[in-house]
C-alpha cells in the first residue's frame, strides 16, 4: 500500500521548460500546484558555478548533468523484426535530468517553426498533390496554426530574452533578418550577439550566392535583460561552455534563469526532487486521472492525488508514462491501429569543416547560439515535386566552443593518434570553421515507440523501445543540402574541406552525437484515431491529463524544437485557464 | 536632547481608555506595513523561526543581547501590554515593568513615530500576529551593562522623544522620506557614526554627521548622503528606489547586512514611500565622499587587462581568471546583474573586510517581488589562498577609478576565520 500525500489541484510530472511554464501560469491562477522531479535540484549557484562548468571531461564527455542510462534508458532497433538493445552509453542524444531538464544544457537556438510546418500534410497535398507523399510516410497537421500560436511565440521570445534580428514583422520584410520566416508581431527583445570571423566569412559567401544570411536567434543574451516575470539575464561572455553545461553566467535562458525564481515566490507552488513518477492513476472508468504514483528518494511508493495531471518530462519519457499508465491505445504498426508511440521522428543533420592555414578563428570565443544562418532551403522554399523529397534545412556557420576533446577538428587523412595527430592538432587548432545543415525528419509507419518486452528499469518496469531508421526521403533531403553546403564551402576556398552527410542507405547510428531533438510518440492532432492529444495537448482519452513537449510533434521541424515546445505549453496553459477550469472535460469533442 | 516628562506622560493619559478595543482590518494592515518599514521581524525572529518570537542574538560591544518575543502571547510576549505600554517600549525603550530596554532596540529612532502609526503597529502586534508562548532567552550582560537602570542616564543624554514635526517649507515627499528614514527605517542606527557612548551622533539632517556612514561588524554602512559630491550623488532617484526594492540597480548589488534589510523590510515598501526616501536622501548635502570618476582611468585598466600582458602571478591575472567573466575587463559589470566594480563603494571602503568576505564566501541577492531572481556570486574561498585574495583585491582597489589601500594576507586570514568552510566549499567542483 502506498503512502498517500495531501491532494493538490495540479501535479506536474517533471520540472523542465514545459512544466516551469505550466507551473507559473497555473500558480498565477491561484491553483495549488506541485511539481515532482525525478532528478536533483539545480541552480546556477552552486550547481553551475564558475569555474567548475569549464570541465569538458566531467560535463562534456562524461555527461554529469544528463540522465544516467544505468538507472533508466531506452532500447533501440532499426526495424520491426530486430530485437532492440539498450542505449547503454549516451551518444546520439542527451536526455536531461534534474530541475531545469534539458533546458539547462541546451545551446539556446530559438527558432519558430514555419507556418507551413504546422500543417505540413495539408501544405504538401495542396501545393504538390497527394501523390508525392510516400505510402508509409505518416506526416500530419498539428491541429493548431502559426497564427494561433503567434502571441505565445512572442511572449516566449520575451521570457527567453532572445537576441536576434526579425525578418518579417507583421508581413513587412526586414533587412538583415530571415525573409522566409512567418510574420512576427514584434522585433526580438535583444539585438543579435556580436559576430565572430566565421560569421562574417559565411555571411559574405552566402551573399555572393544570392542567399540571405542572418544571425541565428539566440537564447544566449547579448545584453543584460529583465523578462516579463522580472527574471534576469546577464550578457553572454562567449565562454564557450553552453551545450552540455549549465551557464555559469546567468546568460543562457533556462527554466532557472527565466522562470523558476519567480515561480518559487508563489506560496501555492511547491516541488519535490528525487521523485520519479511511475504511473498516472486512473478512475475505474479510465475517463479521468486521480493523481500519480511516484517513488520518492527513499524508495518509498507514494500516491499523490491531484485534479489535473500535466506530464512534462523529456519527450520519449512522456510516451513511456502514458504506456505504463494505460492511457490511450498503444500503437501497433502492423495493424496500423492505436496511437500511443506513433510517429516518432528525429532530426537530419550534416556538415562540412573548412580548414584554413592562414586564418585564426579563436574558437574558444564561442557561444551556443553564436552562428550565422541562411533559410533559403527551408521547407517553404523547396519544390518538393521537383526535388523528390519532402523536407528542408537551415544552414549555419556556428562557433560554439573550442573545447579540446570533442571540438578539435583535423584535416582529412590525419592519423587518429600518435605524433602525426599531435602535429596536426598543433597546426590546425583554431584554423577551422564549420558549415552545417539542420534539417527536418518526416514520420513513418514503422518508426515508433513501444514498451520493450525484454529490458526493465531499476524499478522493474519495462524500458521504452525505439524502432527507427533513416528513410530515403530524408536522406535525399540531406544529399540536396550536401550540394548546397559544399558550394558555399568551396566559395570560401579552404585549404582542406571535410564533408560529412549521410548517404542513401545509411542506417541510424546511436553512437555519434546528432541532436537531442527526439519528437513524437504522443502527438497532437485533429483525429483521435491518429493522435494521442487534441489540439490543446489534452489526452483524447483522459481529459484531465495534458502532455507537453516535443512528444506532441507529428513529425520533426527543420528547426530546433524549444520555441515550439514553449509556445505550445503557453497555448495549453491558456486553454486550461480560460476553458478547462470553468468546464472540466474534453476541450474538443472526438 | 533631554527627555520632556510632561510630553511623555501626555500620550499615556490619552491612550489609557483605548487599549482594550478591537481594531479594524485596515488599521491592522497599516500596522503590518509599518512593521515592515521598521524591519521588526529581522531582529525579533530567528531564521526559520516563528515570526516575532524573538531569540535572535544581537552582538553588541557589551555582549550578546537577545531580542524579545513580541507576539501577543500573554505569557511569553507582549499580550498584556496596553497601547500606552507599547508606546513607551517602542518610542522610549521602557518595558511594561518599568525597566529599560537596551538601545539595541532603535527606540531613539522610533521616538518620532506619530500616535496614529504607533496605534496601527499596536493593532497589528495584538491582532495580526500569531501568539507564540515560547520565552526568548534572557539577555545577561556582565556588570556594569547588566544594570539596566543606568540606561536612563543614556536616554536622558541621547534619546529623542518627540513625534516627527513636518517641515512646512519642504515637500510632502521630503517630509514623508525624512519620517521613514529617521523613524521606522532607523537607517541612522547603522549609517550614522556612533559617538563615545555608542549613541548615534545625530538623528536628523540638521547635523552633517547624519547618515554619513557607519560600521556593522565587518561591513561598511556607507554614507547615504545624496547631494552634490555626496556618496550617493551618482545614483539617480530611480536607482535608489531599485536598490531598496530589489537589492540591485544599474551599478551595484547588495551584500552583507543590508541584504536582510531589503529582504524583510525595504522590498515591501510602496514605490511612493521608496520615492520619498530617495528624495530625502538626495536632499542631504554632499559630504565629498563621491569618488571622482574619469573615462581615462577606466580605459587605462581595461587596456592593461585586454592586452593580456599581465604577470602570471599578478593581481591583474587573478582578476582575469576569476572575476572578468562577469565583471568584465572594463570593470563595468552589467546593469542589475553584475555589480560595477569601477568606483564601487564596497570595493573602495577603507576597511576591506566586507569586500574580502564577498570574495571568500560569495554573496546572494534576495528574491524580491520586483526582482525574483536570487542572483549569486559563487564563493572563491576554496580556490584562492590568502595571498592570492590579497593580491587580487589590491589590484581591484587600484584598478579603473578605484583608490583604496592595499590588502594584506593577514587581513584576508582574519575574515576567513569567520566563514564556515562549508560556505566556502559550496561551489567547489
Amino acid at each position: 500500500m502506498s503512502r498517500q500525500e495531501q491532494p493538490v489541484d495540479v501535479v506536474l510530472v517533471g520540472l523542465g521548460w514545459t512544466n516551469a511554464i505550466m507551473g507559473i501560469e497555473l500558480a498565477q491562477e491561484g491553483l495549488n500546484v506541485l511539481a515532482l522531479e525525478r532528478g536533483e535540484d539545480r541552480d546556477t549557484v552552486p550547481d553551475f558555478a564558475y569555474p567548475k562548468m569549464a570541465d569538458e571531461l566531467t560535463y562534456g564527455v562524461r555527461y554529469k548533468l544528463m540522465a544516467k542510462p544505468a538507472k533508466s534508458t531506452i532500447t533501440v532497433r532499426h526495424s520491426l523484426v530486430e530485437t532492440a538493445l539498450p542505449y547503454r552509453h549516451l551518444g546520439s542524444f542527451l536526455p536531461g535530468d534534474g530541475v531545469g531538464g534539458a533546458g539547462t544544457h541546451w545551446n539556446g537556438h530559438t527558432w519558430r517553426p514555419m507556418p507551413e510546418e504546422l500543417h505540413l500534410r495539408s501544405y504538401v497535398e495542396d501545393t504538390f498533390g497527394k501523390n508525392i507523399i510516400p505510402k508509409d510516410m505518416t506526416i500530419q497537421d498539428y491541429g493548431v496554426s502559426y497564427e494561433e500560436l503567434e502571441p505565445h511565440f512572442d511572449f516566449f521570445d520575451k521570457v527567453l530574452g532572445v537576441s536576434g534580428k526579425a525578418g518579417n514583422i507583421n508581413g513587412k520584410i526586414q533587412e538583415g533578418g530571415n525573409p522566409f520566416e512567418g510574420p512576427r508581431s514584434s522585433e526580438y527583445p535583444l539585438p543579435p550577439l556580436k559576430r565572430t570571423l566565421n560569421d562574417t566569412m559565411f555571411s559574405d559567401a552566402a551573399k555572393a550566392q544570392g542567399l540571405h544570411p542572418f544571425p541565428l536567434p539566440s537564447s544566449n543574451a547579448s545584453e543584460a535583460y529583465t523578462n516579463p516575470y522580472g527574471m534576469q539575464l546577464g550578457p553572454c561572455n562567449f565562454c564557450g561552455f553552453c551545450e552540455r553545461y549549465g551557464c555559469i553566467n546567468y546568460s543562457k535562458a533556462s527554466p532557472q534563469t527565466s522562470i523558476l525564481g519567480a515561480l518559487k515566490q508563489h506560496k501555492n507552488f511547491a516541488y519535490r526532487t528525487g521523485c520519479e513518477v511511475i504511473k498516472v492513476n486512473l478512475s475505474d472508468d479510465k475517463k479521468t486521472a486521480t493523481g500519480v504514483t511516484y517513488i520518492d528518494g527513499n524508495g518509498e511508493e507514494v500516491f499523490q492525488p491531484a485534479k489535473l495531471v500535466v506530464v512534462g518530462t523529456f519527450a520519449y519519457n512522456n510516451v513511456r508514462l502514458l504506456l505504463l499508465s494505460g492511457i490511450g491505445q498503444p500503437y501497433d504498426p502492423v495493424s496500423n491501429t492505436g496511437t500511443v508511440g506513433r510517429n516518432y521522428a528525429y532530426q537530419m543533420m550534416g556538415g562540412a569543416t573548412l580548414f584554413f592555414k592562414d586564418k585564426v578563428f579563436n574558437p574558444f570565443i564561442g557561444a551556443g547560439s553564436n552562428a550565422t544562418t541562411v533559410d533559403d532551403f527551408a521547407i517553404n522554399q523547396i519544390d518538393f515535386a521537383k526535388e523528390g523529397f519532402i523536407g528542408g534545412s537551415y544552414l549555419l556557420a556556428a562557433q560554439t566552443n573550442g573545447q579540446p576533446i570533442h571540438s578539435l577538428p583535423l584535416p582529412p587523412g590525419t592519423p587518429s593518434w600518435g605524433a602525426g595527430w599531435k602535429k596536426a592538432a598543433k597546426d590546425y587548432y583554431g584554423h577551422s570553421m564549420s558549415i552545417s545543415s539542420h534539417g527536418s525528419n518526416m514520420s513513418y509507419r514503422d518508426c515508433y515507440l513501444s514498451l520493450d518486452p525484454n529490458y526493465k528499469d531499476d524499478h522493474g518496469l519495462p524500458l521504452l523501445r525505439l524502432t527507427f531508421d533513416w528513410k530515403e526521403n530524408d536522406l535525399r533531403m540531406t544529399q540536396f543540402m550536401k550540394h548546397k553546403v559544399t558550394a558555399l564551402a568551396k566559395g570560401l576556398n579552404p585549404d582542406f574541406l571535410k564533408v560529412s552527410f549521410k548517404d542513401i542507405g545509411t542506417h541510424y547510428d546511436v553512437r555519434p552525437y546528432q541532436t537531442t531533438h527526439n519528437v513524437g510518440g504522443a502527438i497532437m492532432g485533429t483525429d483521435p484515431k491518429t493522435s494521442v492529444l487534441n489540439r490543446y495537448q489534452q489526452s483524447w482519452d483522459v481529459h484531465n491529463v495534458f502532455v507537453l513537449g516535443s512528444s506532441s510533434f507529428p513529425q520533426n521541424l527543420q528547426y530546433n524544437p524549444t520555441m515550439l515546445v514553449g509556445a505550445l505549453a503557453y497555448w495549453s496553459a491558456k486553454a486550461i485557464k480560460e476553458q478547462y477550469l470553468k468546464h472540466p472535460g474534453p476541450l474538443v469533442q472526438a | 536632547m533631554k527627555r520632556n516628562l510632561i510630553m511623555m506622560l501626555l500620550p499615556l493619559a490619552l491612550f489609557a481608555t483605548t487599549a482594550a478595543q478591537a481594531f479594524d482590518k485596515a488599521t491592522i494592515e497599516k500596522g503590518e506595513y509599518l512593521s515592515r518599514a521598521g524591519d521588526c521581524i529581522a531582529c525579533h525572529s530567528i531564521p526559520n523561526g516563528a515570526p516575532f518570537a524573538g531569540g535572535l542574538a544581537i552582538d553588541s560591544p557589551f555582549g550578546k543581547i537577545y531580542s524579545t518575543n513580541i507576539t501577543p502571547s500573554k505569557t511569553a510576549g507582549i499580550g498584556n501590554y496596553t497601547l500606552a505600554q507599547f508606546d513607551a517600549a517602542l518610542r522610549h525603550g521602557k518595558r511594561a515593568d518599568g525597566s529599560n530596554l537596551y538601545p539595541a532596540m532603535p527606540y531613539p529612532d522610533y521616538a518620532i513615530l506619530t500616535a496614529d502609526d504607533v496605534k496601527a503597529l499596536y493593532a497589528y502586534f495584538m491582532e495580526g500576529v500569531a501568539a507564540v508562548d515560547q520565552q526568548a532567552p534572557t539577555t545577561a550582560l556582565s556588570f556594569p551593562f547588566n544594570q539596566r537602570w543606568g540606561i536612563s542616564f543614556w536616554n536622558w543624554m541621547f534619546a529623542n522623544d518627540k513625534a516627527y514635526q513636518p517641515q512646512p517649507s519642504k515637500s510632502d515627499n521630503f517630509n514623508r522620506g525624512a519620517y521613514l528614514v529617521q523613524g521606522l527605517g532607523h537607517c541612522g542606527s547603522c549609517h550614522t557614526p556612533r559617538g563615545i557612548a555608542f549613541q548615534e551622533k545625530s538623528y536628523d539632517e540638521s547635523d552633517a554627521s547624519f547618515l554619513s556612514g557607519g560600521k556593522v561588524g565587518i561591513w561598511q554602512a556607507p554614507s547615504l548622503r545624496g547631494g552634490d559630491k555626496g556618496a550617493l550623488a551618482n545614483w539617480s532617484k530611480a536607482e535608489i528606489i531599485d536598490y531598496l526594492a530589489n537589492g540591485r540597480n544599474n551599478t551595484t548589488a547588495v551584500a552583507g547586512e543590508m541584504t536582510s534589510v531589503i529582504t524583510h523590510s525595504m522590498s515591501y515598501l510602496t514605490q511612493e514611500d521608496l520615492a520619498a526616501i530617495a528624495d530625502y536622501l538626495k536632499s542631504l548635502p554632499g559630504d565629498g565622499k563621491a569618488l571622482a570618476m574619469t573615462a581615462a582611468a577606466t580605459k587605462k585598466t581595461s587596456d592593461e587587462l585586454n592586452s593580456a600582458k599581465v604577470g602570471i602571478n599578478s593581481g591583474a591575472r587573478l582578476y582575469l581568471d576569476n572575476c572578468s567573466a562577469c565583471h568584465f575587463t572594463e570593470g563595468q559589470g552589467a546593469a542589475r546583474v553584475f555589480p560595477k566594480l569601477d568606483g564601487n563603494a564596497l570595493v573602495n571602503d577603507e576597511d576591506p573586510s566586507g569586500l574580502i568576505h564577498v570574495v571568500l564566501a560569495g554573496a546572494r541577492l534576495p528574491s524580491t517581488k520586483g526582482a525574483p531572481e536570487a542572483l549569486a556570486m559563487p564563493a572563491f574561498g576554496w580556490r584562492l589562498n590568502d595571498d592570492e585574495v590579497a593580491q587580487l583585491l589590491t589590484f581591484v582597489r587600484h584598478a579603473w577609478n578605484n583608490q583604496a589601500a592595499a590588502v594584506t594576507a593577514e587581513e584576508v586570514a582574519k575574515v576567513r576565520q569567520t566563514i564556515p568552510q562549508s560556505v566556502m566549499n559550496a561551489t567547489r567542483p
